[in-house]
């Protein structure tokens, strides 16, 4: 239990670590406005739609899980889901456009869609539907209401975990950069994660079919 | 596919001034008559190289007739912004299309000594796709390649106005109009932007049928050619303001916005006033309320000339105009670079208050009824045309031809092609005597791109700090 929970916030920090979730327009954004009070704007708006989007993901596998009697296909489905989202990651290296069309001021919108676009979500859902399952078998069997708002509440506090280790990893970089090391830095930190992330969805998607048929 | 950012991508315009120098000049070799093929001549511009100011390697296309003006790079330092999506390219490719067949040439310079086209676009494709012809401008921009046409469809290409299209920064594939409201905009030319504050402006020169055989005297008399520029929504594709800078002020060409993207304000030459042939700088800023505004901050003026001495098109005026052509601001968006294409000079202008331009320095090389040597004591056809400035600023170079039949009206006994460099340094702006290329014959010059990118090409999305 403690590991998924671990797994939740190292997922954070990965997602906050990649400059394509966001961090360097916040370091843009807080020197085109000339005030430092613009970073922690922007990092909280790039958080809001990060959660949105992890939130809208876990949501309605959490509504699934109620079928109890098919947890370990739902669990096995959604492995297969997400490692298709990464295999396709690898074959289309093209990026998605639709983001450039996006204001640079629209943080919060621009953070939503570049999350759903690179499955950012669907790699919390196998971790999120292992600790559901464990969850349900610490307490036995609960009626299906209170199993669903369980469900729900821990769709919450995963998402909410997940978004503020990233917003915390994606922070420090982005205050770093500001105030210390300055944008000359910007070009030296910035990696292309393309394939180590499409690669990370297929190991967590596989994981996540390993330990519904292992009955973790 | 990199794994790092290109080396030549600078966030911001103070970085790019400190990045290494430029080793190589990719310049524009045009046949004037359609004899030759056109090409792009690398120009090794290394002071410590063996072959410094000479033409190391030569792009010859297939094709004749294309006429080559202006070009650009694939991607610029702009693609480092995380909005683009696609933060990982290199700069690597010119665009180069041929104003007069409308077929647009994608040459890989990686090894600029090795340069070769890499893929050819048809006219058709540009026709089909676009509804445009005569592509020109060219800047990498938040959803691709962006390029100016001056022409629309038809054989002339007056069916329908000119605009701007897209092409994929990875495939190049022409993926279509970018305009989704172009408001007055019948006419084009230069367009450049500020990506952080999403504004793009564009202007005007003239349609094909007044500029393919040259320039046409009763429509310039009669305030025929463009004279508004267009600001538009950039992500939006809307054209939100047009401001006429007065029907008098002919031809407004090239668009140079600062480079800081905190800043709010730019710069546009305009060619000839028709009132008293005076040549004129407009500064355009975005007001209080975020409505465009502008201002003529330089005026030029003509110099009285005996009329045999001037070519059939200027006797009747007794002057020569300054014919501002084109116009090129430093990174530090400290001096604005003016090229008097008729007077034979290049002026350079500190534009640190960019309401109050002062005349910085001054080179005179060339000229209508003129014709000033160069400091070696070689001619220099024409007048001092595109010019170009290193991103620290040290070094501005500058080739002569305007356009083929242009040269032929307002030069008509001159022929060839040079390009020359001034140094901007503790003696002011000089030309460097020792820097000095002469084109192969048959060819003339246009526009110049330098390695790792320059002062008309790169859109920075982080500010000066």
């Amino acid at each position: 239990m403690a590991a998924l929970w671990w797994a939740v916030i190292f997922s954070g920090f990965y997602h906050g670590i990649n400059p394509g979730m966001g961090w360097p327009l916040a370091v843009s954004a807080a020197l085109m406005e000339r005030k430092t009070s613009a970073l922690p704007k922007a990092l909280g708006m790039l958080a809001l739609g990060h959660f949105i989007a992890m939130i809208g993901i876990l949501l309605p596998f959490s509504m699934m899980m109620f079928l109890v009697q098919y947890e370990i296909e739902i669990r096995v489905v959604a492995g297969v889901l997400v490692i298709l989202m990464g295999l396709y990651l690898l074959i289309n290296r093209r990026h998605p456009k639709f983001l450039a069309r996006v204001h640079p001021a629209r943080l919060a919108l621009w953070s939503f869609l570049a999350a759903m676009a690179h499955g950012a979500g669907l790699m919390l859902v196998p971790i999120y539907l292992g600790i559901c399952a464990i969850a349900e078998n610490d307490t036995g069997h609960l009626a299906i209401e209170q199993l669903l708002s369980n469900n729900i509440s821990t769709a919450f506090i995963v998402a909410a975990t997940h978004t503020l280790a990233m917003t915390l990893a994606g922070g420090v970089i982005a205050t770093v950069i500001y105030y210390w090391l300055g944008l000359k830095f910007l070009s030296k930190t910035w990696f292309n994660l393309d394939i180590v992330w499409a690669l990370s969805l297929v190991l967590v998607g596989a994981f996540g079919i390993y330990a519904a048929l292992n009955g973790h | 596919m990199n794994l790092r950012p290109d080396p030549t991508f600078h966030a911001s315009a103070k970085l790019a001034m400190q990045a290494p120098v430029e080793n190589y000049a990719f310049t524009v070799m045009l046949s004037p008559d359609g004899e030759q093929s056109d090409g792009i001549a690398v120009v090794d511009v290394n002071p410590k190289s063996k072959t410094y100011g000479e033409i190391v390697h030569q792009v010859i296309v297939d094709y004749k007739g294309d006429e080559f003006h202006h070009f650009g790079w694939n991607a610029c330092s702009s693609a480092l912004s995380p909005l683009t999506g696609h933060a990982f390219l290199e700069r690597r490719y010119l665009i180069v299309p041929g104003i007069r067949s409308s077929r647009i040439y994608i040459i890989d310079v990686k090894d600029p000594l090795k340069a070769k086209v890499h893929k050819v676009i048809e006219p058709e494709e540009v026709f089909e796709k676009t509804g445009y012809s005569r592509p020109h401008t060219i800047h990498c921009g938040p959803e691709g390649i962006y390029v100016s046409t001056l022409g629309g469809g038809g054989e002339d290409g007056t069916d329908g106005p000119p605009g701007i299209f897209i092409m994929d920064c990875e495939t190049f594939e022409i993926i279509g109009q970018y305009e989704m409201d172009r408001g007055a905009q019948d006419k084009h030319y230069d367009f450049w932007w500020n990506l952080p504050q999403d504004y793009m402006v564009s202007s005007e020169w003239g349609l094909p049928p007044q500029f393919e055989n040259g320039v046409v005297a009763e429509d310039l008399l009669s305030n025929k050619y463009g004279h508004s520029i267009h600001f538009w929504d950039l992500r939006k594709r809307k054209n939100i303001q047009t401001m006429d800078l007065g029907e008098n002020h002919q031809m407004a060409l090239e668009i140079r916005p600062a480079h800081d993207p905190t800043k709010s304000y730019g710069f546009c030459g305009v060619v000839v006033d028709t009132t008293n042939l005076q040549g004129a700088i407009f500064t355009w800023w975005r007001d209080d309320d975020g409505k465009w505004q502008s201002k003529k901050t330089i005026t030029i003026d003509p110099r009285p000339e005996k009329p045999e001495n001037l070519p059939p098109l200027l006797q009747g005026f007794e002057a020569v105009p300054p014919l501002v052509t084109d116009i090129d601001l430093s990174l530090d968006d400290k001096y604005l670079y003016v090229a008097c294409w008729g007077l034979g000079e290049m002026h350079q202008y500190d534009v640190s208050d960019p309401m109050n331009p002062v005349l910085a320095g001054k080179v005179e090389v060339g000229g209508i009824a003129k014709g000033t040597n160069h400091p070696n004591g070689k001619p220099f056809v024409y007048g001092p045309q595109m010019v170009e400035v290193s991103r620290d600023g040290k070094r501005v170079y500058w080739t002569n031809s305007l356009y083929s039949t242009w040269d032929d009206q307002f030069y008509p006994d001159d022929e060839g092609g040079q390009m020359v460099m001034a140094n901007n340094d503790e003696n002011g702006f000089h030309l460097d005597k020792d820097f000095y290329v002469d084109f192969p014959k048959g060819y003339r010059s246009h526009q110049i791109r330098l390695e790792g990118g320059d002062c008309s090409t790169d859109s920075f999305c982080y500010p000066n700090v």
